[in-house]
């Protein structure tokens, strides 16, 4: 069966670009095929620095001839429809057959060379292709990544002819676009420079490693690996391993040729992570360990494109001097940064914008210093080392070396706190990113994950205040990674938390900067007009020329339309102002004349959502760990916050509903339930105590009356201690009783009292059950 | 590299100016107002607009004031050189053209490792942008190679490929130096730190601490003025002034540069500067467009 060839010769395609360029290709193609009519067997893309490249194995010569019948219309249709029918089939009406009085066109198409319908499939996947970015070269009109220079196409071993038009002027010769061909290039500097004809992609991929290319990116992958680490075994030493710079470096060479490079040693008591992010970043090289200590050796590996006439030692060499100079620029940065320190740089964040609707970064490090200090006791650290630890944490942002690589935040301030500020402190900064992701580790010491947690509630709390929660796929503050940090860290380290309160009263603070920012700007505005605002406990007092306006409360929140309603004022003196008053919803959002500006309130909403989001995030959490979602939402509907005790309240009931006690308590439940559902809507379900030794009383009732009592005593105790097993085991001693209940009793007695006693008795059973988790929201 | 034999700095311009001549550039001068950059040389800024072919290529002095460090940083100047190659359009081959342009000055690809690295380059002060590469020579940047696809925020019609070759890095990776103050200037000696040095001295102290704040601020106000007073009037075939006009942009720019070395640019400030300047080049480039077309 024959075989299509097709190669997109370019200048260098970014790297980047690359893994997705052979996958669209591979899409598109196949979807052309497809579209086409055409069946393959196999269909692979490569792509590399100057290629992408289509083998598509098993098409067919042609595609099959087809007959399609049309429906015209009635024989009886007035002649102008016939004679559309006729213009649009282009038959004649003695072509067409009859049918029940209706005509109908049989069209026969013939099959046609697949040969024929490759040039259209190939314009259309250049024209169209997806490239992030794409460019325009000379004066065509055609656009590609980087100027597209040849193509070769081949089915079945012979060209494909047809010419991609770039709409430039035909001049002295010249073709009016890139004509397909036989014949690809080699390497650049290494291959023959003469084009390289081929006959089939086989031939074609044996010619171009001939000619020092390898077309498949996990060969050169391959080769690199391998080569850089024979080239580190034979001096004793070990490549410290990158699978993102593999993936970089193997899209950037179609020669790929690892050379162990020498560093100059002195640089080695530079950080080691400043030596393998410079190497990275700037130079694209691979870090050496040495074995024998664990640190890195002053070597390194670049990936050359070229196997140079004098075995690499010239461009090693070059190479190494470039290296100096880089990491002569990294000691200056932390030469200087040693010099300056934490005090300049918290300054400088003064003027550090962190959000425009969230201060700059010296609030925001306010921010998270007062709420590490309100963590810190809950986690067994001192509350004045977290609340120093948090202030120091953001100082290296403002450092000339996180300013050159932001990836180093932290561990920077780590290496720069520890003399003057010791261990615990220089830990806590260099550790409280952490965890990045669901690889990372979650950091242990209590003084860290106080920070941590401060730092990660700050941007939950502000980002949900302001409105900025994540939709869909957009999570551009990383919102949801903060989440499964906070939880992470809580459950790792097993704390108890109260989240709810933290939230709440971190908002607060957020919600206090936010009015004190408005009255400032009410200030500057209104120069004559002064007013004040002040906090009295629960209070919240503002004072201005128009009187005194104090709302009681711990939620006061008040509109600039409410104080425009009450005062005397026009809504330009308002602009901009946005007083916490409370709206009766817990929530209010500032009105349009504030323009925005000041649209940051906190209302029991954000704590909500933002305590639903974590919610959301465990239920992942679990999932992923295999744990069924539905019994997280059981017990998050109980409303509490600690994810510990939510957590091994999650764990009891899987347990329980694993046996067979649990399984059958919990179809007992569903009956009481449903049953107390029908009467709900009926009306007011009767509630009080439920009687026993009632006149003909059957005894399963008594019995399960007892027992539910009894059940009611050991939850609440076992509840108590937080022993949920216990609580388990407590509920387990329904089963029976209720199974009994609901084989000899009958619920809709036609006697109201016994009725309505029966009805209580199913809303004890359904109370009792309740407390230790809604087993309504339990699947089963 | 051999260091014996290798390229003095001005044999080096000697020898690409030979080169680029002999691919039909005009060898242009230096422009004689200051700039940041040699794209901003009306040859290149300008004569990328429209559909006019063009070729050239020149020495341009860089002025960054603001990268003055007092001739004690060995790579960082406030005043470098430029070789600047503009070929509209660009030409199918420029890679190789530009590849046999590192073989005359005496890299060997054979012998060092040259990539290109994606670089999409951007030059928001006059509204330029283009996709390319840097170019590398064993791990260093040597060549900003670019295929010109906006000018002064207009969409250009024709593409130019732009060739800027960093001298002084490259003569030093040619020379084997590492300090940029002892390239050899002259194959005789001069060394570049003589011809230079005192000048990094002097020009970093007014830069940084020397020039009149207000005076920069009001020459700069008095250029944009100028700018749209030039634009405004006619020349003697009824032409719009957009050289002259564009002359002044340069100063302006210049001056902003000035001012933001003397720290007299606020954060809140910057945007607008460059805005304002921006807008600047985009009048002088529609201009530029419009003539072409007038003319034609």
């Amino acid at each position: 069966m024959p075989q299509l060839l097709l190669e997109l010769f370019s200048e260098e395609i970014p790297a980047r670009m690359q893994a997705q360029a052979a996958r669209d290709l591979e899409r598109m193609a196949g979807e052309r095929l497809k579209a086409a009519g055409l069946a393959y067997e196999a269909l692979t893309t490569f792509a590399g620095p100057r290629r992408l490249t289509l083998v598509v194995e098993g098409l067919p010569a042609a595609t099959p001839d087809r007959s399609e019948e049309l429906k015209g219309p009635k024989a009886s249709a007035p002649e102008q429809a016939l004679e559309g029918f006729l213009r649009k089939t282009g038959l004649t009406r003695d072509q067409l057959t009859e049918r029940d009085g209706v005509l109908y066109a049989v069209i026969e198409q013939k099959g046609r060379a697949t040969a024929d319908l490759i040039p259209e499939m190939v314009e259309g996947i250049i024209r169209t292709f997806p490239w992030p970015k794409s460019m325009r070269w000379g004066d065509g009109t055609l656009t590609w990544v980087r100027p597209l220079k040849r193509i070769v196409c081949l089915f079945d071993g012979k060209v494909v002819p047809f010419i991609v038009t770039d709409g430039s002027p035909e001049l002295g010769g010249r073709a009016p676009g890139i004509e397909s061909f036989d014949a690809t290039e080699g390497h650049r500097f290494m291959g023959t420079g003469r084009p390289l004809k081929v006959r089939s992609f086989e031939d074609y991929r044996k010619q171009l490693e001939d000619n020092y290319v390898l077309l498949d990116q996990a060969d050169r992958k391959l080769d690199i690996l391998e080569g850089a680490r024979s080239a580190c075994r034979a001096r004793g030493l070990e490549l410290v391993e990158d699978d993102g710079l593999l993936e970089e470096v193997s899209g950037l060479a179609e020669w790929p040729t690892p050379i162990l490079g020498d560093m100059d040693p002195s640089f080695l008591d530079l950080p080691p992570e400043v030596i393998r992010l410079s190497m990275k970043t700037h130079q694209k090289y691979f870090a050496v360990r040495d074995p024998a200590t664990g640190g890195l050796a002053p070597n390194f590996v670049v990936v050359a494109n070229v196997e140079a006439t004098d075995g690499g030692k010239a461009l090693a060499a070059g190479n190494s001097r470039v290296l100096s100079a880089r990491l002569n620029d990294a000691r200056f940065f932390w030469d200087e940064d040693r010099k300056v320190g934490f005090d300049a740089w918290l300054k400088k964040l003064e003027g550090v914008t962190f959000h425009a609707k969230l201060g700059t970064m010296a609030e925001r490090v306010e921010r998270i210093a007062a709420l590490a200090r309100e963590i810190a006791p809950l986690v067994g650290a001192d509350p004045d080392q977290a609340e120093r630890a948090a202030r120091l944490a953001k100082g290296d942002l403002a450092s000339g070396m996180v300013g050159e690589f932001p990836e180093l935040q932290g561990i920077m301030g780590g290496y720069y706190a520890r003399a003057e500020h010791g261990d615990a402190i220089a830990d806590a900064i260099r550790d409280h990113y952490k965890p990045q992701g669901p690889a990372d580790t979650v950091p242990t010491a209590p003084l860290t994950v106080a920070v941590a947690l401060a730092d990660k509630l700050d941007t939950l709390v502000g980002f949900f205040a302001i409105d900025e929660k994540p939709t869909g796929s957009k999570d551009p503050f990383a919102l949801r990674r903060a989440a499964l940090g906070v939880i992470r860290l809580v459950l790792e380290n097993g704390l108890r938390v109260p989240l709810e309160r933290l939230v709440d009263r971190h908002g607060r603070v957020i919600r206090d900067r936010e009015v004190r920012r408005s009255l400032e700007f009410f200030r500057l505005n209104q120069q004559t007009s002064m007013a004040t605002f002040r906090r009295e406990g629960d209070d919240l007092v503002l004072d201005w020329p128009y009187g005194t306006f104090v709302k009681h409360g711990p939620n006061p929140y008040i509109t600039a339309s409410h104080v425009k309603e009450n005062y005397p004022l026009t809504s330009d003196v308002f602009v901009g102002i946005m007083i916490p008053v409370d709206d009766g919803n817990g929530s209010c959002r500032v009105n349009e004349e504030g323009g925005g500006r000041f649209s940051i309130f906190l209302g029991t909403n954000v704590v909500s959502d933002l305590l639903a989001f974590f919610a959301d995030r465990l239920k992942v959490l679990l999932r992923d760990q295999g744990k069924r979602h539905d019994l997280v939402d059981a017990v998050f509907a109980l409303g509490d916050d600690d994810l510990v005790r939510i957590v091994r309240r999650v764990e009891a009931l899987d347990a329980f509903l694993a046996t067979d006690d649990g399984a059958n308590l919990l179809a007992g439940y569903k009956r009481a339930s449903n049953i107390l559902k029908a009467e709900e809507k009926k009306g007011p379900l009767p509630v009080g105590a439920v009687g026993t030794g009632l006149p003909n009383q059957p005894e399963a009732e008594t019995t399960l009356a007892f027992a539910v009592e009894r059940a009611r005593g050991a939850v609440d105790q076992a509840l108590e201690t937080e022993d949920f097993a216990a609580a388990m085991t407590a509920l387990a001693g329904l089963r029976a009783p209720v199974d009994a209940f609901f084989t000899d009793v009958m619920v809709n007695s036609d006697v109201p009292a016994e009725r309505e006693n029966r009805l209580k008795l199913l809303g004890q059973v359904r109370a009792v059950m309740g407390r230790v988790a809604d087993f309504g929201q339990v699947a089963g | 590299m051999k260091h014996t034999e290798s390229l003095a700095f001005q044999d080096l311009i000697l020898t690409l100016h030979r080169y680029w001549g002999d691919q039909g550039c005009a060898i242009l001068q230096p422009y004689d107002i200051e700039v940041g950059a040699g794209t901003l040389h009306p040859a290149t800024v300008l004569r990328a607009l429209g559909k006019k072919p063009w070729k050239a290529a020149y020495v341009q002095p860089s002025r960054r004031p603001g990268d003055g460090r007092y001739g004690e940083n060995p790579n960082r100047l406030q005043h470098y050189y430029q070789y600047q190659v503009i070929l509209k359009p660009n030409p199918d081959d420029l890679q190789d053209l530009y590849l046999n342009s590192l073989k005359a000055i005496g890299i060997d690809p054979k012998l060092h490792d040259i990539r290109f690295v994606e670089d999409d380059w951007e030059n928001p002060t006059v509204g330029a942008w283009g996709l390319g590469w840097e170019v590398w020579c064993d791990g260093m940047e040597v060549t900003q190679f670019t295929y010109f696809q906006g000018v002064g925020g207009i969409e250009v019609d024709v593409v130019s490929g732009e060739l800027t070759y960093g001298l002084e890095r490259l003569a030093m990776y040619v020379q084997g130096v590492d300090n940029v103050y002892n390239l050899k200037f002259t194959k005789e000696g001069t060394t570049y730190g003589e011809v230079f040095l005192e000048n990094e001295r002097q020009q970093s102290e007014a830069n940084f601490h020397g020039y009149d704040v207000d005076g920069l601020k009001r020459r700069f106000e008095d250029m944009v003025a100028e700018v749209s007073r030039l634009l405004a009037m006619r020349g003697p075939q009824g032409q719009a002034l957009v050289l002259p006009a564009y002359d002044q942009v340069l100063k302006a720019s210049h001056l902003f540069n000035l001012m933001d070395a003397r720290g007299a640019i606020a954060v809140a400030e910057r945007q607008s500067y460059i805005g304002r300047i921006r807008d600047l080049c985009k009048a002088c480039a529609l201009a530029w467009v419009e003539e072409e077309k007038r003319a034609a």
